[in-house]
């Protein structure tokens, strides 16, 4: 299946600001367990309206909904922060308690898995 | 019954021109705030009451076996995290920290993975900063770097930056020039006069640039740096040159990328070089609505603003070291109480790995991931809404949390002092 090379960066989004302390709610997980791409990027994958993407860093892997964002550069792929972004991002801290939350390499690529809820995110660490 | 001058108790700007419409003890309306604080305000799904987990499930409790339960937790682990507190008061971060102490744990703050490195980089080279009354009043060049204000503090350019008339700035928005410097076009770049746009990670080469060229020094600048042109920035040092009063606002953007607390030390220097010239003042754009407050109270209980480990009978302070993040990746923990944050889903997944592990402990209002993976859970009631107290703006002025319902839960302040009360008891204090 198609794969790209992108630079990730998580960050926040009102919508997901709006749901932070709802996090168990349908909203929540529309809001945050999503990557915003460039129009370009999502049409090299194949994707027509909508689909899911599977994330894979280094560090792990998860699959949230693909969303166009054109204001972001081709090659830069954004999830919002919360239990979804943190499957990938980098633990290291660099000896200052601060992880890697933006800027790691990443692969994304077509995925029709579907998203995990953040009950199934839980149980996997378990 | 219409309550106003109500603060908001989500985000740093910690607005406190709030209305409150209340019925029979239920807010049923909000206004002025922002979507995200009527949000909160309104409420969501709540913890209705405590529970302790018995063979893999949550089972319902009283407080008294709940808080009697933590201080087993407590007592029988040799090296306890205590970690959260940017949605509480400062008097519950008072009690946390007392509780630490007793225990010889290691308190942290959600700082430490926000602007922690903001804070490390303070302490290196000083902060030239002001009161976001400051600002409204007098400044002219307003720069956010790295923040994007408009998903994360909706109100902070109406309240107190681009747009309010201030006795300085009589022409509000006209009189006003807004830079927004990122990585991608954000949502407050449609309100900003500029764009500039830096390639992921090198927000330091393009300070040390503009530093360079504030010092004369053009002619060492390539001609194209982290992606934006000389040109770009010799404008924008002339206009910082020429501004009567500029202000940095910097977010994310520079703790959490490559460099971290290097990139904020090279942006204070910036702007502490810049007052040769002008006025230039610079602030984090903290998150929650009292991530400073702990850090306030933090550094006045212990001497250092979060990372404090008790464990040696003093507080020792090395972020890195007695940060939460890292203290899980060791593995070090062996149990952990969670107040007013929600790790299981801030954290990198191998920090939630051995959170998971350990017996949990989480006091919070709402059901969120920590919940799913604890192992005792104590609801409390909502700060700013159900409870009083103090909190501090991101600038450091503290205001007064209004309570504007009668809560259905404890305050974390006195779920915490009956938790300790249990801690010393247990220990024959
Ligand atoms: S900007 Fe922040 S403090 Fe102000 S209303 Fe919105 S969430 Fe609340």
């Amino acid at each position: 299946m198609k794969k790209i090379d992108v630079k990730l960066i998580t960050g926040r989004l009102v919508e997901q600001g709006i749901h932070l302390e709802n996090k168990m709610s349908d909203e929540y997980l529309k809001a945050a367990a999503v990557c915003e791409l460039n129009e370009r990027d999502v049409a090299e994958l194949g994707i027509r309206d909508e689909g899911n993407v599977r994330v894979k860093s280094r560090f792990g892997e998860v699959v949230v909904m693909a969303k166009v964002n054109n204001e972001n550069p081709a090659g830069i792929a954004f999830i919002p922060m919360g239990p979804w972004a943190n499957r990938v991002i980098d633990p290291d801290t660099g000896g200052c308690g601060m992880p890697h939350y933006k800027g790691m390499d990443a692969e994304v690529g077509l995925s029709y898995e579907s998203i995990p809820t953040i009950k199934e995110l839980m149980e996997d660490v378990k | 019954m219409t309550i106003t001058d109500v603060l908001c108790p989500f985000c740093g700007a910690l607005c406190d021109d709030v209305v409150v419409e209340v019925e029979n003890n239920k807010i049923v309306e909000v206004k002025e705030a922002c979507e995200m604080g009527v949000s909160k305000m309104m409420g969501h799904e709540r913890i209705t009451t405590p529970m302790i987990r018995e063979s893999g499930e949550l089972k319902e409790t009283t407080y008294e076996d709940a808080v009697d339960k933590t201080a087993e937790i407590l007592v029988n682990s040799i090296r306890p995290l205590i970690y959260g507190w940017s949605s509480t008061t400062c008097e519950a971060h008072k009690k946390g920290i007392e509780l630490a102490e007793e225990m010889g744990a290691v308190i942290d703050n959600t700082a430490s993975v926000c602007h922690g490195p903001s804070i490390l980089a303070i302490q290196n080279v000083g902060l030239p900063s002001c009161t976001l009354g400051q600002i409204k009043n007098r400044a002219d060049l307003i720069i956010y770097w790295g923040s994007n204000q408009a998903e994360a503090h909706p109100r902070h350019m109406s309240r107190y930056t681009s747009f309010p008339r201030g006795f300085f700035s009589e022409e509000g928005r006209k009189g006003k020039k807004v830079v927004v410097v990122d990585v991608r076009k954000t949502t407050t770049v449609e309100v900003a006069d500029e764009f500039i746009q830096v390639a992921p990670g090198e927000d330091y080469p393009v300070l040390s640039a503009l530093r360079a060229i504030l010092a004369g020094e053009e002619d060492i600048v390539p001609s194209c740096v982290g992606g934006v042109s000389k040109e770009r920035l010799i404008e924008l040092v002339e206009k910082m040159k020429d501004a009567r009063f500029g202000v940095i606002f910097f977010g994310l953007g520079l703790t959490h990328t490559r460099g971290r607390h290097n990139n904020v030390v090279n942006a204070i220097s910036l702007v502490r070089e810049l007052n040769a010239h002008t006025k230039f003042v610079i602030m984090p754009m903290r998150g929650h609505y009292n991530v400073t407050g702990f850090n306030q109270v933090c550094t006045w209980e212990t001497g250092f603003p979060f990372a404090v480990d008790f464990s040696r009978g003093q507080p020792w302070y090395n972020p890195g070291e007695t940060s939460a993040v890292d203290i899980l990746n060791r593995k070090e923990c062996d149990s952990a109480l969670i107040v007013a944050s929600d790790p299981a889903a801030h954290f990198p997944r191998k920090s939630v790995e051995h959170l998971a592990k350990i017996p949990l402990i989480q006091i919070d209002p709402y059901p969120n991931p920590t919940m799913e993976l604890a192992d005792v859970v104590i609801p409390s009631a909502i700060a700013g809404v159900e409870v009083e107290g103090t909190a501090y703006r991101m600038d450091k002025v503290p205001i007064r949390l209004r309570k504007v319902i009668e809560p259905n839960h404890l305050s974390d302040e006195e779920i915490l002092g009956r938790i300790l009360d249990k801690v010393r008891e247990r220990r024959g204090e």
